[in-house]
Formats: C-alpha cells, structure tokens, sequence
C-alpha cells in the first residue's frame, strides 16, 4: 500500500464502483494492526490521564467527600468535582437538565460518576480513585420496573401513546381476547473498544477531541456547553470506533467533557479511558422493558384490537428515552395490521445507569412484545404462529395504515416470507421436528419463522440531514469528508463508492478522512441506519457539483457541446478525445476553476407530529425474514441453534459484502440479546454483569450450525435513495427474534403445542428450564 | 544461590534484556506504553476478548511451543526465555499480507477491526497446528476471541481458507523455529533469576527444589502458574501480589506419567497439554476441558493452579474429587500427599501451610466397569464460568449401585462431594426409581446461592437432572440426552 498505483485509462469500469463488494477500507490495516484507534495515536508530549471516580451507592445525598488522600495519591495532578465544570454541569441530550457530567449533592444510580482524578499516569489516576471517602444519606431506590407500579410511576421524560380506531372496543368485541405481560432484557453494546477521549488544549479557548463517537456534533456541543466557549472553539475529530452500536451516540460526552475541563486546566493533552467493568457500570445500555398487552382476535387468528403497554427502564435521566421508547411503539406492529390499536409508552425513572440508544433503538423491543402476541393468538387457536403471521400481515394496497397513521406504501413482505418459506423448507422440517419430538424424551426441536418491517430514518425530523465536503485536488486525487462517522460497518468505504462513481474513478483515488466538525458542520449522529441514506447523498450532491463545473470547464475549453462531456473510466471523454481525469483537473486548475464542494441532504417527504401521534416518520421501509431451528436439553435448559436462513433486502446494494456483513453481525447480536446476554441487578443496587466473564456475548460456537444469509436481489428501493439501495445498519438485529421463538416453540413442544410457553428473554438455560417445568405443570405431566 | 537480576526473552525476534520489571508488570501495559506496539488491543483486561491474543514461544523438552496468550493478564516477569510474538511482526512473502492476514482480508473478516489483531493471533496460532482446520476445530481455536460486529460467519470461512493462501513450510516463524528454540535455550541455561529488591521483586526458582528453598524463605509470595487468575488480581482488584514467584517456565512441574492406573499431573501443567493425555485416558474430561476459558487461558492456566486457588467454581476439581483424586503438597523438603476433596476447607481457605505448595495431582484413572461422566452447565456453550457442574463415577454390580462419587462445583463454597446422594444411591437398584429417589436427598448436601449465574433454585434442579442425566445416558435412554455442537451429518 506504499505506492499508488495510477489509474487505468483503458478500463471498462472503474474499480469500486457502487453496486460492487468492495472490501472494508480499513481492512488490511485491522488485519496488521496499523488502523489506529485513539488509544493508540501518538501521546502529546506531557499527556495526562483522568480516571472516574464511581459512586458506590444507589441513591441518596452526598454529605461529603473527603478526597484528600486521593490528591496525595501519587502522580495525581488534579481532581475534579462538579463544581469544576467552569460553565455547566450538564451533558444532557435531550436539554432536560437531568444529567450531570460529575454528580455534586445526590446520587441516582450506583456506580454514577462523582469526581475524576488526573494524574501523570493512567495507573496512578485509577489507582487514587479508590482512595475516597464518600459519606451518602442512602435513599430508598428502585432498580427493577417489575418493583414498582408501571403506570405511575416517574417517567424521565413525556411518554406516547398512538392510537388508530378504538381498540378497546375492538377488544371487547372480538369473537376471543387475550391478555399478559412479558419482560424483555436490555443489552450492553460490549463494543471491543471502550469509551475513550483524548484532548488537547489549544490557544484562546479552543480545545481538539479525540472521541470516540457516533456525534462528533453533540460531543462538540457539549464540550462548548461545559467550557462555557463558543461550539468554534471546539473541534471534534473521529477516524474509526472499535464499534459504536449506539452505546456511542450519546454516552461519550461524559468522558470528552472531563478530558476537555482537564485539558484547559491544566494547559496538557489530557486522555480518559475507563476499564471495561467501570465503562460498562457507568454507560447506558439498551432499554429492558415490561410489556403488557391485550389482544381482540377472531377464530381464524385475525387480529381486530390490540392494546400495548410498553414500560422500560430508562434510568435516572432522560437521555434519548423518549425516542426509544418511541420507537418501541412505531414497531409494535412490526410487518402486521391492526384495525384498531392503542399503544403506549412509559419511559420510567429507575436508580440506574440511564439507558441509551442501541442498535433498533427500541424497535426491536417493539417486534419482540408484537410476535409475541402473534404467539398467544396461534396457541389460543392451536394454529401455527407463521399461519397467524401471514394472515395479519399488512396489505399492499389497504389494511396498510399504520398505528402512527404512515401508509405503508413499499410492502414488500409477502413475496420476501413465501421465498424463505419455500426455501427453508418451513413445512417439511415443521413435520420433520414433530416426528423428532414424538421419540425424544429429553431433547426438543423448535422451528419459527418471524419477519421484520423497519422504519427508516430519525423519527426527529431535523436529524435527517447531512453534510459533506469533497475537494478534488489539481492531480484528480480526491480528498472525501463528510458527517458519517465509522464504527466498522463500513460506511466510509460506500460514501467513498459513490464518490468514485460520480467522478468515474477508481475508488483508490478517494482519500477517505476522518470525521471532523472542522470539516462538516452540525452533523446528525451515525445512527438510525441512516448513514449511507444521509452522508451519501451530500456526497454525490458535492461531487455532482464539482464534476458540473468539470463538465462545463471542458464544454467551454473544447467548445463542444455539455453532452458531449462524458464521464468515463479514470478518464473523460471530450467530443472526440479522451482526456485522463487528472489531465483535465489540472487543466481546470489553471483555469481557476473552484474543485472544491460542499454538498447536502435532506430527507422529503417525512413529517411527525408527536402531541398527535399522527405523520410520517419513515420515509421507507426496510423487509427481511429469519427461519431458526433450535435444540434443547429440557433437564438442564441449554439451547443450540441448530439452522438459521435469511432472506433479507437492502434495495439495489452498494455494496453485498459490506451488506451482508451486516445482516450476519446484527443477526447474531440480536440473538445474544434473546439468548445468552442477561444483565443482572442485586439487591443492593449492584450491576453484577459488568465485564466478559459475566456477561456473556456470542461466540462462534453460538453460530447456528447452519448459516444461510441471502440478499433478495429483486427490490428497489421505492423512493430515490442513494443509488436506490436501503438501510441495512438495524433492521437485521430483528431478525435474531427468530432464534428467541424457536426456543420458544421448542418448550411448547413438551405440552403438545397448547399452551404459550410465555417466555421472557433472554431465553438463558435458566429461563428456559424454568419455562419447561411450568409447562409441565400446568399440562399436569410430571416433570 | 546467586541469581540473574534481569529477565531476558525474545521480542518480535530481537533479544530484550529487563531488569526494571515490576511482579506485576503486565505484557500488554508493557507492548503498548514501552514499546509503543499498539496492535495489540485492551478489550477487558480479564482474559475473556482475547483482543490482545499475542503468541508466546516456550522451550520445552519437545521443542519450541508456539501458543496464544492473553497478554492483559500475562506477567512480563514470567516471560524470561519466552519468545512474544506480537501482531506487528506478522508478515507473509515478499512483503505480502500473511495468509492469516490475507484471507481474513478477503472473507471480509473485519468489520470495526479492534479484536481483529486477536483474531489473526489466534487463528495463527491454529494454523500453526492445523493447517486444514474443520470448523469444529476453528469454533474451538475462538472460543477465547469476542467480535461484535462480524457475527464469526466470515473469520470462520477465513481461517479454513488459510492454507489456500500460503503453506507452514513458508511460514517465517516455522523457518525460525530451530534458531529461535535455541537462543531461548541458551537464556534459560541460567539459573534462579530475581528482580526488584525488597517485597517488590519477583524470582523464577531454578528448579523446583530450588522452589522449594524461595517459599521457605518467603513463605507469603504469591506463587504465579498461569495467572489466568492472579492476572485479574492485578488488573481488577489491583490487589498487590509482590514478592511473586514465577513457576510456569519449571519443565519439572509440567510433567504427565502414569503408573498403576494412577495419573500424576505435575502443577504447572496447562489445561492444553493435560488434554491429549486425559482426554485419551478418561475420554469425558475431554469436552469438559474444551469448554474451560479460550484457548488462550488454557494454554496459560494450570490445573495446579486451578486446585491451589481454591476456586468454588473451579471446573477441574469436582471431576477429580470424583474420580477419587489426590494431591502432594510440598514444603521444604517435606511432602504430604492428601485426598483432594480434604484440600477445600471452607470459601477461600485450602489446606495449605505458608511456605507449602502444590506439587502435583494424582488421578486414578477409573475402573473399566466405572461409568463417569462430568458436566458443565453455563449460560453460554463456551468460555464461561460454571453455573452448575456435576461429576459421577459409578458402578454397578447386579444390577445395583456398588460404588458411587458425585461432586459438584458451583453448589456450595467449595468443590464438595453430595455424600447424601451417593448413600441414596449405594445398594439400589439402577432404576429411575433410584434416581429420583435420590434427587431428593441433594438439599441435604447443597443449598447453593443465586447470583449473576443462576439462581438457587435453577442450580437445584439443574443439578439433580444432571443425575437424571447421568442415568439415561448410562443405559437409561436411547435417544441422545444432551445438546451437542456436532453437526448432523
């Protein structure tokens, strides 16, 4: 990668065009460990390090704190308290005032953030840490929504509720009706690379961040907010996370505000990295939820009302609850039609770490409490669940309004369902599992089918927006910016696709940079899936730009027509001559011709509004399905997933090896969520689950034994997308809903299919065993 | 004795000479902020993401030993004539990717890339050992390395794709292995190396009487196999462990033999190179070790080390105290040879004097008519600590129970024996009636505890199915009675 190969000017196509399975930009330097995280750049010469100093109870005020012995400490430079934040205590995202950067009189959840210390070495920061003496009046706290009443209790922000028809009365009409809860655990992200933020003073009151984030924006504005300085001041930068998943999106504000205090403080480059148990003690995770639901159906299985209650815990602040939660309830119909329906969210205060945005961002919660109910329709009926499914599943040219009032215009579900039905080969291995089942005492075989529909883009309009900045330099190499952020699921290659594409050259003369606010002002977060959607569409807007005045540079210079300028391979076609691109940049270069853009986007069409419950928030859709097959041993609860099949789209691909990169990963990380990923409070307010060793990811024994991940290679995006491709980022982690009901179908098994096994995720061996025992029991079979 | 005051191994193929070490200096912090090898990544700092796998090179009596380790709980101190390997000296021909590298590129097998230079560590490591892995083999070869994004599908298809891209003959570390082996060997000619002074120092002994004479003059060191655990001493409690002294490079503790259907495993003995000996010899501790930590903390953690610790949910010892194990514990001079089930005293105190140590461990391997099984229960498959694991040897006689040992981890603050069950069992007939019989008697034996593993309740019961299980497999049941990672043919 020393040399830089020149371009083909004979090519047919350029190398690395859209539509075609590019490698990960970064790959050859993850492979020889060269990509650099922040962690590893180069230290500034008389570097610090902070570290945080945690909270060891619940709730209750802080009456003092005697940190002596911790300034005594060794190497320790500094240690700062709330009161040291110069303009604000106060990183709250959502501008409720709810969220501190170092808790000063009360705290709300054990292991919150009450001090930093800075010392001359990272293992000296952490060490001082320790050495505090915190007197709390405890309080009484509450870490478990199934504690408290979910209907009043304190909400951290304003709950939804959407309503379409009268639900209730569709309830108390219907031929059957059915009500029950469920609960569904939360997740941490358990991105490889840890939270960490590095800065560097600079002159007058600016201050440049090395964080790693998903909104180098809002991380800005934090900054700027705390420092009490102008957002120009502050200058965010991010090559690449070690994995973002949404744990990113708001949560590395903490950190970059105490590295940029510090760092102004004290005049040094200052850098915070928290160790794995306290990164996960101390940032919000994905939302666990109690779902109570209610449901009017009729003897076929169809669906007449239904009535949600989707409480989560949200934690001690608002953070970006109220979107989550909202988004829970946008998918609470998931692929299927309500004709009337009521749903509401509660997002509720809890003394705990104040969950955030996760991968689905509450979508998947909302999938997994609607299948859920499909379940109980299907058992009540003794019917199969997929039958249910299909019968309830929108129409594509009515029964397609959704409980949010958007008409769902692209459905695409059908057609994706019967193609994995068939090629699963769903019926012949339902039989296939019964026959099993009937000669195995002790092991059992389950099989579902479950399909996902995602809304696609932020359900707050104004984030739908996005910027970029393309320069072309005079030799035809490219320099490409935008607002993307990278997290590894490949966005920057895309962006840097569809860049080449426009300027027909071969991707290798994109030079791909980091995300910086300096560049690219008043970014969205990466997130929402919305990445490609969003930055790849400024970017071919800049490149369009630069390559019109190219066009009309070359129209004027060979006086031919505009037509008559084509964009061809590495090189461009001028009436009759080929000039290689380079050569004509150069040429506009000592013309004066400006090769340098700004380009941007915004999505049409969406509009919410939330008092109303009534809009359009997405301005597409996005389909797949998951087929799983699962074994389990009914004496200990232990599960295997046997096969797993895929079909999902991403409209017309960018890129097929990025994509199905991500429909494999975020299968296999939804799955985790339902199986083996169980977060664990204790009595006293402790996260027990805070490190590998106890809280258990997916490994690659965890795959399913077989693999089959297909991308429908027939849709389109409906609407003009980038190159009419979708969103891939979110909805596959649905997917892993699969697994969770083949487990689920698995333990019904041992009560002949007639009752719903109910159970509640994740679907650990323990959940699962105990499912089993009381299917047992209430069939009257002896265990 | 006089001592070598600095420790000398290889690094990346150059000779690194240290005597400004700390005991609890770890290889990682070590790489990253002296060396400024930044490859190699901090994911946990417990031995559980394998982000920071390294490959360590060992002499031994059969030749250079390459292995992945987790260098975040890999003291540098134990490193004297060791050669680490680090992902920055990976390379193939002529400046080329290696074909780790090279297919990981291909299959698409890095999505954020932080765990990646793991990954290509440990499937090197693989590699090394079987060039042409199933994917059985390559499921076990990652059990230790964590990846968020990619979901496995793309590094599994990657590391059985290796050999496609270049051969071990052409491999620069097997064209190294016989020079490499032979300066570590000149390092280790030396005898008893200490560095630090004072309590800050640590010693690797010479020998193990020499060992033996460390420990009587120091008898509140902290001993230091594989520090799979001691590790996390240190980077989670940042417990001070000084004065330490190193055992792992002691080739007389690493020893296997077997005389009279007795097997003696030497305390220094990683999990790895006890499996082909007791996998061969008592074919169900081979699954059962498969599924102790990653590769990397069984190539670091001793089942000394495992005993010595004391451990409650310490996998090895239930399945030796089933099958009747003992132990030799050695002071000075003076050794005493004990059943292995009277070693666990109480919550974190074993029958060991100060100065003592474990020598060895003695397994009878288990009589042809003794049926014996031992299971682990977890929450996920692989790489996870114990929730519940039950261990039975039986026999019958007539028809009827003549001998029984079931232990259990997990249940109770120690490895302890279900005595109550067994005496349920002993004389009855082999019959479900038995069994269930004698599920009655565990609350008798055990009342475990719920925490982040498993509640009370469900280590109860999981614990009387696996006699339950343990029944239908020995003859009980036709059909398959338990979950297995084997694909149908």
């Amino acid at each position: 990668m020393n040399r830089h190969a020149s371009p083909s000017l004979t090519a047919k196509a350029i190398v690395g065009g859209v539509a075609s399975s590019q490698r990960h930009d970064s790959a050859h330097k993850h492979v020889t460990g060269q990509a650099v995280y922040i962690d590893d750049m180069p230290e500034p010469a008389g570097l610090l390090h902070a570290y945080l100093g945690l909270s060891t109870v619940p709730h209750g005020a802080i009456l003092s704190m005697d940190l002596t012995a911790v300034r005594a400490a060794p190497g320790v430079v500094d240690v700062l308290t709330g009161h040291d934040m110069p303009a604000a205590n106060d990183i709250s995202p959502t501008h409720r005032h709810d969220e501190p950067v170092l808790a000063t009189d009360k705290v709300q959840f054990l292991g919150q953030p009450i001090f930093a210390v800075i010392a001359e070495t990272r293992e000296q920061a952490r060490r001082a840490c320790k050495l505090a003496k915190v007197e709390y009046a405890e309080e009484p706290f509450v870490t478990d929504i199934r504690d408290i009443d979910r209907r009043a209790g304190k909400l951290v922000t304003p709950p939804l509720t959407l309503k379409r028809g009268d639900a209730q009365t569709a309830i108390e009409a219907a031929p059957r009706r059915l009500k029950g809860t469920m609960r569904l655990g939360g997740q941490d992200h358990f991105y490889l690379e840890g939270h960490i933020a590095m800065a560097i003073p600079g002159e007058d009151m600016d201050v440049t961040l090395y964080s790693s984030t998903q909104h180098p924006s809002e991380v800005q504005h934090m900054v700027a907010q705390v420092l009490g300085v102008p957002s120009h001041a502050v200058t965010v930068e991010i090559r690449r996370m070690g994995g973002g998943f949404g744990g990113k999106e708001t949560q590395g504000n903490q950190f970059a505000a105490i590295a940029a205090v510090a760092a102004k403080r004290h005049g040094r480059a200052v850098k915070i990295r928290p160790d794995r148990d306290d990164d996960m003690t101390a940032t919000g995770k994905r939302h666990d939820f109690v779902i109570d639901y209610e449901v009017g159906f009729d003897d076929e299985g169809q669906i007449l009302g239904v009535d949600y209650f989707f409480a989560a815990r949200a934690g001690f602040s608002a953070d970006l609850s109220g979107a989550v939660t909202d988004r829970a309830l946008f998918h609470c119909d998931n692929t299927y039609y309500y004709p009337a329906v009521k749903a509401q969210s509660a997002p509720l205060y809890t003394n705990t770490v104040s969950n955030t945005a996760f991968r689905g961002f509450g979508g998947p919660q909302g999938i997994v409490g609607c299948e859920r109910v499909i379940d109980e329709v299907a058992f009540a009926l003794g019917k199969d669940p997929l039958e249910i499914r299909k019968r309830n599943f929108y129409g594509t040219t009515d029964r397609n309004v959704t409980p949010y009032h958007q008409t769902v215009e692209d459905n695409i579900i059908h057609r994706i369902v019967a193609e994995l039905e068939a090629s699963a080969d769903y019926a012949g291995r339902r039989q296939a599992i019964a026959a099993f089942n009937a000669g195995s005492p002790v092991l059992k075989r389950g099989l579902a089918l479950t399909p996902v529909k995602f809304g696609i883009s932020f359900t707050a309009t104004h984030f739908n927006q996005a910027g970029a900045l393309v320069h072309v330099y005079a030799d035809g190499s490219v320099h490409l910016n935008h607002g993307g952020t990278e997290m590894g699921q490949g966005l920057y290659v895309k962006i840097a696709q569809v860049v080449a594409e426009e300027f027909q050259i071969d991707i290798d003369q994109v030079k791909i940079t980091a995300t910086t606010t300096a560049k690219v002002p008043n970014t969205s977060a990466t997130a929402a899936s919305s990445g490609t959607d969003l930055n790849g569409m400024a970017a071919q807007a800049a490149a369009r730009t630069i390559r019109q005045r190219l066009t009309d540079f070359a129209a004027e210079k060979y006086q031919v027509p505009a037509d008559q300028v084509v964009f061809l391979p590495n090189r461009v076609r001028v009436g009759n001559q080929e000039i290689a691109f380079g050569a004509l940049t150069q040429q506009a270069y000592m013309a004066r011709v400006q090769l340098s853009a700004t380009g941007f986007y915004k999505t049409p069409k969406i509009h919410w509004d939330r008092d109303k419950g009534q809009g359009t928030p997405f301005y597409y859709f996005a389909y797949g399905a998951a087929c799983a097959e699962v074994e389990i041993d009914t004496l200990t609860g232990e599960t295997m997933v046997e096969r797993v099949d895929i079909l999902h789209e991403t409209g017309r691909s960018l890129n097929k090896a990025i994509d199905i990169g991500q429909i494999e990963g975020g299968f296999i990380q939804g799955m985790g969520w339902l199986t083996t990923e169980e977060l664990v409070w204790d009595a006293k307010g402790r996260l027990r689950t805070h490190a590998p060793s106890t809280y258990k990811i997916p490994l690659a024994s965890d795959r399913p034994k077989i693999f089959n991940v297909t991308l429908a290679d027939w849709p389109e995006a409906g609407e003009p997308t980038i190159h009419r491709s979708k969103a891939v980022g979110e909805p596959p982690f649905c997917l892993g809903v699969a697994v969770f009901h083949a487990i689920s179908d698995a333990v019904a098994s041992v009560a002949d299919h007639r009752l719903c096994p109910r159970l509640d995720a994740p679907a650990t061996p323990e959940c699962v065993l105990m499912a089993v025992e009381r299917l047992n029991r209430e069939a009257g079979r002896p265990a | 004795m006089k001592a070598e005051t600095q420790i000398r191994f290889l690094l990346n193929g150059a000779e690194v000479a240290l005597s400004d070490v700390r005991p609890d200096d770890t290889l990682l912090d070590w790489l990253r902020l002296a060396r400024a090898l930044r490859g190699t990544k901090e994911g946990c700092a417990e031995g559980d993401c394998g982000a920071c796998t390294v490959l360590v090179g060992r002499p031994t009596p059969q030749g250079l030993v390459c292995e992945g380790v987790n260098a975040c709980i890999r003291f540098v101190g134990s490193l004297h004539g060791c050669h680490v390997v680090t992902i920055e000296h990976l390379r193939g021909e002529g400046g080329a990717l290696h074909p780790v590298q090279q297919a990981m590129v291909d299959f698409h097998g890095s999505q954020c890339g932080f765990c990646t230079p793991g990954f290509v560590m440990s499937l090197y490591a693989m590699w090394m050992q079987d060039p042409d892995p199933s994917e059985a083999a390559v499921e076990k070869a990652l059990q230790g390395n964590l990846c968020r994004c990619t979901g496995y599908e793309p590094i599994v298809k990657a590391a059985r794709a290796i050999s496609s891209y270049g051969t071990l003959e052409a491999d620069f570390l097997a064209t190294e292995r016989a020079s490499v082996a032979q300066r570590l060997a000149a390092i280790r000619a030396g005898g008893r190396v200490e560095v630090g002074t004072g309590k800050d120092r640590f010693v690797l002994p010479a020998s193990v009487d020499d060992l033996a004479a460390v420990l009587e003059a120091e008898p509140t060191a902290t001993i230091v196999a594989g520090s799979t655990d001691v590790g996390l001493w240190v980077t989670k409690f940042m417990r001070d462990i000084a004065p330490v002294v190193f055992i792992g490079h002691l080739d007389e503790l690493r020893t296997i033999s077997e005389h009279d259907g007795v097997l003696t495993i030497g305390a220094g003995v990683s999990y790895t190179d006890a499996f082909e000996t007791l996998s061969a010899r008592i074919p169900a501790l081979g699954p059962l070790i498969d599924r102790i930590g990653g590769a990397q903390v069984r190539n670091m953690g001793t089942i000394g080390g495992n005993i010595a610790n004391g451990s409650p949910i310490g996998d090895m010892p239930p399945p030796l105290i089933a099958l009747g194990a003992s132990l030799t514990l050695r002071k000075g001079g003076a050794r005493r040879t004990i059943p292995l089930e009277d070693f666990f005293v109480a919550y974190g105190r074993q029958d060991r004097l100060p100065g003592e140590f474990v020598e060895a461990v003695h397994v009878p391997v288990p009589a042809a008519n003794t049926q014996f099984a031992a299971w682990k229960v977890t929450k996920r498959r692989d790489e996870d600590i114990t929730a519940v694991l039950g261990a039975f040897a039986m026999s019958l006689e007539d028809g009827k129970v003549a001998s029984a040992r079931i232990a259990y981890g997990g249940m109770a603050a120690t490895p302890k024996r279900a005595k109550a069950v067994e005496a349920a069992l002993l004389g009855q007939p082999w019959t479900l009636a038995t069994i269930e019989a004698a599920m009655q008697a565990y609350p008798a034996d055990y009342q475990p505890i719920s925490d982040m593993r498993a509640s009370a309740e469900y280590r109860m019961l999981a614990a009387k199915n696996l006699l339950k299980r343990f029944f239908l497999a020995h003859g009980g049941a036709e059909m398959p009675v338990m979950v297995t990672r084997e694909r149908a043919a």
